[in-house]
C-alpha cells in the first residue's frame, strides 16, 4: 500500500500546561491545546493574546516557563539539538515575512534545507526539486532567480512557502499567511494551501486575523484569549458558545459578510 | 518496513520497491540516469511511501520515455498530476556575464557610486547652508531640546572613551619616542614630540575617527530607520522641516563639539605622556609642563582647533547624507552606516593633508 504521509498518532501536536510570561507580564498560563493529524487548525485571538508566542513555544524557538509540548509524540521541550533537528525536519515554518535569506535567490532558498539535511542529493535533482517546488507554490518562473528583494509581499510569501515545503513536511506552521495580501492574492493564497494540504497530506497549524481563511479553509479553530485557549471546534460550534469575544469576532459587521461569502462559495460549489 | 529507495528493470518494467522520500532517496536518480533501456510501465504498487521527491523522480522517467505508470493509488496519482502541472524548467541563479565584462561593469559602477556620492554630499552641504541661513534669519525655528539632547549623545557620553584612547595614546607615543630618542641620549625630546604631534595632529585626528566611528555611524542608522518607518515623510508632511529638525541638531552639535572634544583629547594624551615621562624618564610635571611651554607654539594650538569644526562638519554631513539615502530595507541601513563611516574618515584624512599643506605653506610649521 503507497502512503503519501505515514501515520504515527493521531495528535500532531501536544500542548498541555504552557505557561509563557516576559518580565512581569503573563501571555500564556496553563494553555492546552491539540492538533488533530491532516486538519487545518486556526488559530484566533486578539492582538497580544500570544498566538506567534504559542507557534514560537511549539517550534522551539522560545522556551516556555512551564508545561509541555510534544510534536509528533516527541517532547520537545530541554531536547538535544541534534534529536530536535530530527523532528524539526518533519515541519515546515512559514515566518510572516517570509523570512527569506536575502544573499540568496528564490530557488536558492527553497534549496537551503535539502542541502542542509540531505548534502548528498545532486544537483540536478537539487535543481528539480526547486522547480517543481517554486511551481508548485504558483509562481512564476521567473522568480526562480530573482532575489527576495526584488519580489513583491505576495510571492515573498509564495517562495516563503516553497521552501517551508522543501523537505516534504508532515506539518506546516503558517504565521499571518494572508496579511497585508490584497483580497485577489489572499483568495488564492488559501486555494494554495486547501490544494497542497490535499496534494502532501499535511496538517496546519495557521494563525490568521483573516475572516475569509477562517470560513474558507479551517477545518477546526481556537481562540485563544485569557492566556489559554477558551475554545477549539468548527466555526458553528464556536457560535453556539456565549462567550463575548467570540461573538463578537464571528458576530461583528466583518465576521457577518465573511460568513456569508463562505456560504455562497459552498452554495457556488455545489451547484457546480 | 523502512527500506531504502530500490528499483529492478525486468523486460522493460520498471518495478519501484522501498520507500520513495526525500530521506530514503540516496542515489537513486543517478542510478535512474545510467539506466540503459528505456521502460515502457513503470510499475509503484510495492513502494512503501512516497513523498514529492520519490514522485518527481516516477515522474521524470516517465516523461522522458513515454511510460505508463501503474499501481498508483487515487492519492499518489493525484500528487504524480499536481507535479506534471508543476514541471516547469526554472533558472536558480540570474544569468552570469563573461567574468572580464563583470570586472569592467563593476569597476565603472563603483566609479559612478563613488562620483555619485561626492556630488551628492556636496548638495547636502548646499542644502545645509540653506537651513542653517532659514536658522540665522528665523532664530526661533532655533531646535534648543534637539541640540542640548545631541550635545549629550555626541559630547559628553563620549568622554570616557576618548579620554581612555587618548591617555594610552600619549603613553604609547612617549614611551615609542623615548625609546628611539634615548639613542641619541635626547629623551628629554621627546616632551617636544607628545606636545605637539598630540596638539597640532593626533588629538583631532583621533577624537575624528571616534566620533566618526561612534557619532557618524550612529546619525546614519537614525536617520535610516526613521527614513525607512516613514517617519520622516510624515515630518513633512506634518510641515516639520528634517532637515531643521534633524540634520542641523546634529551637524550643528557635532562642528561646536569637535575642538572640545579635540582639545580635551589632546590635553589627556600629554597627561598620559608627562605620567610616563615622570615614571620612566624621571621628568617631573613641573619640569614637563615648563618644557611644553618652550617647545609647543601657539600656532599648533590653533592649528588643530582650526581644523577640529571642519573634521565635525564631514562627520556630521556623511552621516546624515547617507542616513537620508536609505530606501528600501533593513539592509540598506546597514551598507549606508558602514558607507558614512567609511566616506567620513576618507574625508578627514585627505582634508587633513590639505591642512597640513596649508598651513606649513603660511610658515606655521
Amino acid at each position: 500500500m503507497v502512503q503519501l504521509n505515514s501515520a504515527e498518532c493521531d495528535i500532531v501536536i501536544h500542548v498541555e500546561g504552557l505557561r509563557n510570561s516576559f518580565g512581569e507580564q503573563v501571555v500564556h498560563d496553563g494553555l492546552d491545546i491539540d492538533v488533530r493529524r491532516g486538519e487545518i487548525l486556526g488559530i484566533v485571538g486578539g492582538s497580544g493574546t500570544g498566538k506567534s508566542v504559542l507557534m514560537r513555544s511549539i517550534i522551539g524557538l522560545q522556551t516556555p516557563d512551564a508545561g509541555t509540548v510534544e510534536v509528533f509524540g516527541e517532547p520537545m521541550i530541554g531536547r538535544e539539538e541534534y534529536e530536535a533537528k530530527q523532528v524539526r525536519k518533519r515541519w515546515g515554518v512559514l515566518f510572516q515575512g517570509g523570512a527569506l535569506f536575502s544573499t540568496l535567490t528564490v530557488a536558492e532558498n527553497v534549496q537551503v534545507p535539502i542541502r542542509e539535511y540531505y548534502p548528498q542529493i545532486d544537483h540536478v535533482l537539487l535543481d528539480e526539486i526547486a522547480a517543481y517546488k517554486v511551481a508548485m507554490t504558483g509562481l512564476a518562473a521567473e522568480a526562480g532567480p530573482k532575489y527576495p528583494s526584488e519580489l513583491s509581499g505576495g510571492m515573498r510569501k509564495r517562495a516563503g512557502l516553497a521552501r517551508a515545503l522543501a523537505l516534504d513536511p508532515q506539518l506546516l506552521f503558517l504565521d499571518e499567511p494572508t496579511a497585508g495580501l490584497d483580497p485577489i492574492g489572499a483568495a488564492a493564497f488559501d486555494e494554495l494551501i486547501q490544494a497542497l494540504r490535499r496534494t502532501l497530506g499535511l496538517t496546519v497549524f495557521l494563525i490568521t486575523h483573516d475572516l475569509d481563511t477562517l470560513y474558507a479553509i479551517c477545518d477546526r479553530v481556537a481562540v485563544l484569549a485569557d492566556r489559554r485557549v477558551i475554545a477549539v471546534g468548527t466555526i458553528p460550534e464556536l457560535l453556539a458558545l456565549d462567550h463575548p469575544w467570540i461573538q463578537e469576532y464571528f458576530n461583528g459587521p466583518r465576521g457577518r459578510v465573511a460568513s456569508e461569502t463562505a456560504k455562497r462559495e459552498r452554495a457556488r460549489g455545489a451547484g457546480e | 518496513m523502512n527500506a531504502p529507495a530500490d528499483f529492478e528493470f525486468d523486460q522493460g518494467t520498471l518495478r519501484f520497491t522501498g520507500e520513495l522520500t526525500l530521506a530514503r532517496i540516496g542515489d537513486l536518480s543517478q542510478r535512474l540516469s545510467a539506466l540503459g533501456e528505456a521502460p515502457a510501465r513503470i510499475d509503484i504498487g510495492d513502494v512503501e511511501r512516497i513523498d514529492t521527491v520519490g514522485a518527481w523522480l516516477v515522474h521524470r522517467i516517465a516523461r522522458d520515455h513515454g511510460a505508463r505508470v501503474t499501481g498508483a493509488d487515487k492519492d499518489v496519482a493525484h500528487l504524480l498530476e499536481q507535479l506534471a502541472t508543476a514541471d516547469k524548467p526554472l533558472k536558480i541563479r540570474p544569468d552570469d556575464s563573461l567574468p572580464f565584462l563583470r570586472v569592467l561593469r563593476e569597476i565603472g559602477e563603483a566609479t559612478a557610486a563613488a562620483g555619485h556620492s561626492l556630488l551628492g554630499l556636496l548638495g547636502f552641504f548646499g542644502a545645509t547652508l540653506i537651513g542653517l541661513w532659514g536658522l540665522v534669519t528665523h532664530p526661533r525655528r532655533f531646535r534648543f531640546n534637539a541640540m542640548a539632547r545631541q550635545f549629550e549623545v555626541v559630547g559628553v557620553k563620549a568622554l570616557a572613551i576618548i579620554g581612555l584612547m587618548s591617555f594610552l595614546i600619549g603613553i604609547v607615543i612617549a614611551q615609542q619616542g623615548a625609546a628611539q630618542l634615548r639613542q641619541f641620549g635626547a629623551e628629554v625630546f621627546a616632551i617636544n614630540l607628545i606636545g605637539r604631534i598630540t596638539i597640532r595632529e593626533l588629538g583631532v585626528l583621533m577624537t575624528a575617527i571616534m566620533v566618526a566611528g561612534r557619532s557618524g555611524s550612529a546619525f546614519a542608522a537614525q536617520l535610516g530607520s526613521m527614513k525607512l518607518a516613514e517617519e520622516v515623510d510624515a515630518m513633512r508632511i506634518i510641515g516639520v522641516s528634517p532637515m531643521e529638525a534633524l540634520i542641523l541638531p546634529r551637524v550643528i552639535s557635532t562642528i561646536v563639539l569637535m575642538p572640545l572634544l579635540g582639545f580635551y583629547s589632546a590635553i589627556v594624551a600629554i597627561i598620559g605622556g608627562g605620567i610616563f615621562c615622570w615614571i620612566d624618564l624621571d621628568i617631573p610635571p613641573v619640569t614637563f609642563v615648563q618644557r611644553l611651554q618652550e617647545v609647543v607654539p601657539l600656532t599648533d594650538l590653533w592649528v588643530g582647533l582650526i581644523k577640529a569644526p571642519v573634521f565635525g562638519l564631514i562627520i556630521a554631513m556623511s552621516g546624515c547624507y547617507q542616513g537620508m539615502q536609505v530606501e528600501g530595507n533593513a539592509e540598506e541601513v546597514g551598507l549606508r552606516t558602514t558607507a558614512s563611516v567609511v566616506q567620513a574618515i576618507f574625508l578627514v584624512i585627505v582634508i587633513d593633508a590639505v591642512f597640513a599643506v596649508f598651513f606649513s605653506s603660511i610658515g606655521w610649521i
